[in-house]
């Protein structure tokens, strides 16, 4: 490929796929074309949408201040592509160098580009979750029929699921009046991606909204009515929930179902790929037709020991997107890395969460600023001696002070005199996470794989 | 459904990179009708607004500190998608 023209060939008249018509996507095609490729592009979509923008489907929509249909992402520049909407890629010949799409039509690619993301887990129930009334949220179509649902005036409605979307529509049905009951396995809202100490802190916000949250509980079987009607929930420890809606917020599962048998490294934890977003074979070998971006994405971060995350957020899919389409247009020794610091947002409550690097990396953490009692504060996570990541409610013009720390692997507890000095803050504790084998909604990054920081090894001289 | 050529009335389309957004409610000022604060530092806005909101918006992303406002720069007739809508 190197310095034989083949690069500017393909620049010129290459055929470029981009599987997924998400964010990822569409900022893929956009980068694509900013640098220069001038050759047939084709957007593959599963749903029958152009490109549209999530977080607003469970904070303005959900409070009946947006409508789902009215939320297409905006465009940056022009993209010229070949959009197949409405049907999903079903296979991948990695030989032939095609997509197979479910109607039976194949379409051929020099550079393949996968982003097709996460969906909802469903209720595991099949006849329960076909009961009209539960729901889920993840798609526009979701959020379109829980925005009408809501519009009805339920009696109940109840989340299955305290991450930090059941979390928002918990909010937003408390905003609109709604009596809410909130049923989470692990010990608060938000426990696998803030870890207890701040989990206390979501649950008391919660409770103080008037959500009735249920902590340590399962939901083992939803009953319907004759009319096939959800009607009540019955949860783990003997209780009733009566409930007109339920919403399942069980987290997602990766879409990489339509790779298997095709010789490409994706499995339900996602696609591996390098830090280039070059997706890997299952021999371990990386590809170089064959990228990955978004939430379907693993990669080794090297500010996280080199471990594979995903990441289910909408700044991961942006910047992964612009650099698997950069790299996909340039030699080797021009590629960039993804380095990018994980940051990602919640609003609910009328607080405003945020996050940098990987807290549920951490195993204390140190209230910096501000305390867990006002609700207004910053934590620092840490692990094994640095600052591993950081999260803010209602502080975010701090978090920028914090990456840079994550960036420079500054030790922790930190050693700055805090801004606040106050008797509790500077005493690191335990975070407090569950333990990552328990199931549960789980966090928004998944560290998998391995990690040379858990290398142990012995130099053996020989005599 | 209809689709973006068929629809009267011209939108512009936005978006916040809300890891961005710092909360310093400009553009709540600005321009009402889309932004608007939800508790103290939390931003909701309207991923959808008229065509004739398009001057107030292109001030308020121009004024957002942290230039977290992203603003349709393609017209929307000529990049739409068959049957995408």
């Amino acid at each position: 490929m190197v310095g034989n023209g083949a690069l500017e060939q393909l620049k010129r008249e290459g055929r470029i796929v981009v599987v997924g018509a998400s964010l990822a996507g569409l900022r893929a095609a956009e980068t694509l074309r900013d640098e220069g490729f001038a050759g047939e592009l084709t957007m593959i979509g599963d749903e029958p949408h152009e490109p549209y923008d999530r977080p607003p489907l469970s904070k303005s929509v959900l409070l009946g201040k947006a409508s789902a249909d009215r939320t297409a992402l905006p465009r940056l520049r022009s993209v010229d592509a070949t959009w197949r909407l409405g049907v999903p890629a079903s296979g991948l010949d990695m030989a032939a160098r095609r997509v197979r799409l479910a109607d039976g039509a194949e379409v051929p690619y020099d550079r393949l580009l996968i982003a097709t993301g996460v969906r909802a887990r469903r209720w595991p129930h099949e006849g329960e979750a076909a009961l009209d009334g539960v729901f889920v949220l993840r798609g526009r179509d979701d959020g379109a029929a829980l925005a009408r649902r809501l519009a009805d005036g339920p009696r109940r409605v109840l989340v299955i699921g305290a991450g930090f979307t059941g979390s928002e529509i918990a909010s937003a049905c408390r905003e609109r009046g709604h009596a809410v009951t909130v049923a989470e396995r692990g010990g608060a809202p938000l426990v696998g991606a803030l870890g207890g100490v701040v989990g206390a802190v979501a649950a008391e916000l919660q409770r103080a909204h008037g959500v009735d949250l249920r902590t340590g509980v399962m939901v083992t079987a939803l009953d319907g009515d004759a009319a096939g009607r959800v009607r009540a929930a019955q949860l783990s420890d003997g209780s009733t929930v009566e409930t007109d809606v339920v919403v399942v917020s069980l987290g997602a599962t990766r879409n990489t179902e339509w790779l298997a048998g095709s010789g490409l490294g994706a499995g339900p934890r996602g696609i591996a790929c390098d830090a280039g977003c070059r997706a890997f074979d299952i021999r371990g070998i990386v590809t170089d037709d064959i990228y990955a971006a978004g939430d379907v994405a693993r990669c080794p971060h090297p500010l996280f020991g080199y471990q594979f995350l995903s990441l289910e957020h909408w700044g991961n899919a942006v910047a992964q997107a612009e650099i698997a389409a950069h790299n996909m247009l340039s030699e080797s020794v021009d590629r960039v890395p993804h380095m990018e610091v994980p940051a990602f947002w919640s609003s609910q409550f009328g607080i405003n969460i945020k996050s940098v690097g990987v807290p549920s990396m951490g195993t204390e953490i140190l209230i910096s600023q501000g305390s867990l009692e006002s609700r207004r504060f910053v934590g620092v996570y840490g692990y094994q001696g640095r600052v591993i990541g950081a999260v803010a409610f209602d502080q975010a013009r701090w978090l920028p002070f914090y990456q840079e720390l994550i960036e420079a692997t500054a030790p922790f507890p930190p050693t700055f005199a805090t801004v606040d000095r106050r008797p509790d803050g500077q005493r690191p504790m335990d975070a407090d996470f569950p333990d990552p084998s328990v199931p549960s909604h789980g966090p928004t990054v998944t560290v998998s794989g391995y990690s040379p920081a858990d290398r142990r090894m012995t130099f053996a001289p020989a005599h | 459904m209809a689709g973006p050529l068929e629809r009267t009335e011209p939108v512009v389309r936005i978006a916040v990179d809300l890891n961005r957004c710092q909360g310093y409610a400009q553009c709540a000022f600005l321009a009402p009708e889309t932004f608007a604060m939800h508790g103290e530092e939390a931003l909701l806005y309207n991923p959808e607004v008229d065509e004739a909101q398009r001057g107030k918006l292109a001030q308020a992303a121009a004024a957002c500190p942290v230039q977290a406002i992203l603003v349709d720069a393609v017209d929307v007739p000529a990049e739409a998608v068959p049957g995408g809508r």
